[in-house]
């Protein structure tokens, strides 16, 4: 294996200013909808559900991009990926101990 | 290899700080999970006081989620200036995320205020415990933030946050947006998902 | 300025500074190895002698040696040392000495960090032990306010209604600071693993210590946040009166029992893990055989930390979880039996055939194997939420964690201490001294806690200050005490061991032809680790035709080599962060609470600052 720098390796994709914006608006056009659908009472049978769809979309793009997750090397993706699962399990594993569920 | 190579040597050819704070985020979202994990299982189980329902103002603070959401917009703009060794931009985005943050926390600090002159404080009920005490680390981390990120805007006045200190920026970025994605956990969870107990369980 | 670095010449290499403020200073990760050792060592001792009042007391029916309040005092503090203030340090020195030389890395990721743990280890088991004497500072006599809630602190018996004093405080205060130390050295010794080995050094080339200390380091940063979590509901509970153990508000007590464990069954596994890498070393280096099964000893291990995540309801069997979740964990309990077995079967593959030469480290890791399958099996036997209804709250339970932590743990640390004392100091323990040691050990342990098999089943509950002279318990209770104090003078002679071998003859740099890369460097090693650092080619560097031999170390490196030097900030830090502790200790005195936490907040932050913007090179 040859030697490696401590700089950061250049990637062929990266994020523009325009990629960053793009994904401000749609953060707040999902922000919007969420709000809407907390108002709507017709959506309240479904909306937890829906609010989660909603909200993992934006914590994905938030993880991918701002945070550069999607263009960055594998390691990152793993070493935040296996905490945040095990996190996910202990929450609805206590909310099933909790018979929350 | 050469003694000067070997000082610089890494197994991955990544920076070991980034390594190194991708790992705490990590421990960070077991933090996070347990808080929110303990609010979900306690949330119909006060036994008086006020709750979800009676309280939580949804305008005010979608317009805090808003705020912070800008506030990740700002701090990555400020990064791509940093890297560019764009000087003058780099203070204003830094500047103009630090003070959303300080936003978010004087729209937090009001939120408080107001809840408890209307019945809910920290040790009124569950609600309070447990809401207090998630949203209170979470401002606990946003304040951190601000500080961080004041100090690099007083760094790059000083002249020493050119691009070669890139990395120092990208880590408080790290910092900065997963405080604001654990944000959007919390909006979703304690604001607009107020769930009630289903009865006979 | 907080640094110094270390001169180096064309014709000398670069040599470690003396003096007291040179360790106290130190960033070098074999000195900060080293501190942890000597530190954790005094700590075990003192858990040692708490377990041995313990049992006099309980050596004979109705004894009156110390009162039900200071026995309370004596079990919790002996198991909380124990398990924070003793083993974990102790694998902690070894992570510090062995890991960066075992991957051929000059020092860890962050040094600094390194030292600022360990500073803040130390400096919370002092905050935890003055607990002690600290009565009178409370209008209470001596002895009187040691954490007594157990080593678990279940609510709400923690809870200011049941416990008014500062007991308690202690205990939450002191672990919350530990947490911190433990938290740091995670990050940094995941960062080094992943990043700091030398070429060729692939994943699955790194010795078994350093990949079981790895999997350990990913449940600390995991699991040790839960905990804090947990700590600070009881912290805030105490202290401004929040309602998250609070029944009488809608809380439950058992929210604290599965934060708990949450974090305590991951932490089981950190106890061990260690161990079962110090042995994976040990077994092929004195059976002159590589390790059967290589890779699946480290998926093993991998797995256990996994599946190690999933079980933690099984220290809940008795708290009417209800059927599905009795279920689930007792399955998942008996499963993760699987992968610990195969370790078991690998290791005694690894001996079967090979040219045993039994030094005092083999005979320790010998002594893990048996002794970690006999707590193994009575671990399997808890597994069954049924039987275990019969066994929790016994002693048959303190059987059983002693025979992993003591059986297991403790004889794979001194299998370790054996093993890589020459390394770490530069001359060997004596092995006369040693099997002595070791024979009085496996002896005096098994007295202590194989009848606690048997006093457990016949009902004697745990944490109980004394009992009835017609229970049938009375031989049992003797016996062990009788364990136990031949296991103090086992530990008697291993003290004695390190001082009689202090001035024998020094030793060469791989002393019992070993196979890993922390053997190719003198005995001690130089300041700088490597003067030249290796390329590997394989799992046994040593051991291949071609590979690494002492003889390519030169004792003067060819070029120029930085050793970054010492700072002063990680120690200030963690003393700020003692000082809040304390602070926060005094919470009944508003106004010396609030100053003192706020002192301490700055002296912290201050020192963080002076830290961030040192000038340091690694």
């Amino acid at each position: 294996m040859s030697e490696h720098s401590t700089a950061e390796h250049t990637h062929a994709a990266h994020a523009t200013t325009m990629t960053y914006l793009v994904v401000a608006a749609i953060l707040t056009v999902i922000t919007v909808v969420e709000v809407g659908v907390f108002y709507m009472p017709a959506m309240k049978p479904v909306l937890a559900p829906v609010l989660l769809v909603l909200s993992s979309t934006k914590f994905a793009l938030v993880v991918g991009f701002y945070m550069h997750l999607r263009y960055d090397h594998n390691l990152f993706r793993a070493v935040f990926a296996l905490p945040l699962l095990i996190a996910a399990a202990v929450i609805v594993g206590l909310l099933f101990l909790f018979r929350v569920f | 290899m050469s003694q000067a190579a070997a000082a610089h040597y890494t197994s991955t050819g990544l920076d070991s700080r980034k390594i190194a704070f991708w790992t705490f985020i990590g421990s960070e979202c077991l933090l996070f999970g347990s808080l929110i994990a303990t609010y979900l299982v306690y949330e119909g189980r006060s036994v008086s006081g006020p709750t979800t329902h009676d309280i939580l103002n949804i305008p005010l603070t979608s317009f805090s989620t808003f705020d912070l959401l800008m506030s990740s917009l700002a701090m990555v703009l400020a990064l791509a200036a940093v890297q560019r060794g764009d000087r003058v931009k780099a203070r204003v985005a830094l500047g103009v995320t630090a003070l959303l943050g300080s936003v978010f926390l004087g729209l937090q600090a009001y939120e408080f205020t107001h809840f408890v002159r209307e019945g809910l404080g920290f040790t009124t009920n569950l609600f309070g415990s447990t809401f207090f005490t998630l949203t209170g680390f979470h401002g606990a981390h946003v304040f951190v933030g601000v500080v961080w990120l004041t100090t690099l805007l007083v760094r790059s006045f000083q002249g020493k946050l050119g691009p070669e200190k890139a990395l120092n920026v990208e880590i408080a970025g790290l910092y900065w947006h997963f405080v604001d994605v654990v944000w959007i956990v919390i909006f979703t969870v304690v604001y607009l998902i107020q769930t009630t107990p289903i009865a006979g369980t | 300025m907080g640094t110094t670095t270390i001169p180096h010449t064309e014709t000398t290499a670069p040599v470690a500074p003396t003096g007291v403020w040179s360790w106290i200073t130190t960033t070098d990760h074999k000195r900060i190895g080293v501190l942890y050792g000597v530190t954790a060592f005094i700590f075990f001792l003192l858990g040692g002698f708490e377990a041995l009042i313990i049992r006099l007391q309980l050596g004979s029916p109705n004894n009156t040696l110390v009162s039900a309040e200071v026995y309370n005092q004596l079990f919790t503090m002996h198991g909380t040392t124990m398990v924070f203030l003793a083993i974990m340090p102790l694998s902690a020195a070894f992570f510090n000495f062995i890991i960066p030389l075992q991957i051929g890395a000059r020092d860890v990721a962050f040094p600094r960090l390194n030292a600022f743990s360990y500073w803040v280890f130390l400096l919370a088991g002092l905050f935890i032990n003055f607990s002690f004497v600290a009565g009178p500072l409370f209008g209470a006599n001596g002895l009187s306010v040691a954490p007594n809630g157990g080593w678990f602190g279940y609510a709400n018996l923690t809870s200011v209604q049941y416990s008014p004093g500062p007991n308690i405080d202690f205990w939450v205060l002191g672990l919350q600071i530990l947490g911190i130390a433990s938290l740091a050295a995670g990050f940094n010794f995941i960062t080094t693993i992943i990043n700091l080995r030398a070429p060729g050094m692939k994943l699955m080339r790194m010795p078994v210590f350093t990949w079981m200390s790895f999997v350990t380091q990913f449940l600390i940063i995991t699991a040790f946040p839960v905990i804090t979590i947990g700590l600070v509901f009881l912290l805030f509970d105490r202290v401004f009166g929040t309602t998250f153990y609070n029944v009488a508000a809608g809380g439950d007590v058992l929210l604290w029992q599965h934060l708990f464990w949450l974090f305590g069954h991951p932490e089981v596994y950190i106890l061990i893990l260690p161990a079962m890498g110090i042995v994976s070393e040990v077994l092929p280096t004195f059976s002159h055989k590589p390790l059967f099964g290589y890779a699946v000893v480290v998926y093993s291990g991998v797995l256990i930390g996994v599946v190690g995540w999933g079980v933690w309801a099984h220290h809940m069997f008795a708290t009417g979880l209800g059927p599905i979740a009795d279920s689930v964990f007792s399955a998942s309990t008996m499963l993760i039996a699987v992968p610990t077995g195969v370790k078991i079967f690998n290791w005694i593959a690894t001996m079967w055939g090979g040219r045993l030469e039994f030094k005092t480290a083999m005979l320790f890791a010998v002594g893990f194997v048996s002794m970690f399958i006999i707590g193994g099996l009575s671990g399997v036997m808890h597994a069954s939420p049924p039987a275990d209804l019969q066994q929790t709250d016994t002693y048959f339970v303190v059987a059983h964690f002693h025979y992993v932590l003591f059986g297991g743990a403790i004889l794979g640390l001194f299998a370790g201490m054996y093993y890589w004392w020459p390394k770490v100091f530069g001359r060997r323990l004596r092995e006369g001294l040693g099997k002595t040691h070791f024979w009085l050990l496996l002896i005096g342990m098994n007295l202590t806690f194989f009848p606690m098999h048997f006093s457990g089943l016949l009902g004697m509950p745990r944490r109980i200050y004394t009992y009835g002279a017609d229970l049938g318990l009375n031989t049992f209770n003797l016996i062990s005490t009788i364990g136990a104090v031949v296991t103090a003078v086992a530990l008697l002679v291993f003290v004695y061991n390190i001082w009689a071998s202090r001035h024998d003859r020094e030793t060469e740099a791989n002393p019992w032809n070993a196979a890993t890369l922390e053997w190719s460097v003198s005995s001690p090693p130089p300041v700088y680790n490597f003067a030249v650092i290796p390329t590997v080619q394989s799992r046994l560097p040593l051991w291949v035709a071609d590979g690494v031999t002492p003889a390519t170390q030169p004792s003067v490196p060819p070029a120029p080599i930085h050793v970054p030097g010492g700072s002063h900030w990680p120690p200030l830090t963690a003393v700020g962060i003692l000082i809040m502790g304390v602070g926060a200790l005094l919470h009944h005195a508003f106004l010396p609470s609030l100053i003192t936490a706020l002192f301490g907040l700055a002296v912290t932050v201050v020192s963080i600052y002076r830290w961030a913007f040192e000038p340091f090179e690694v």
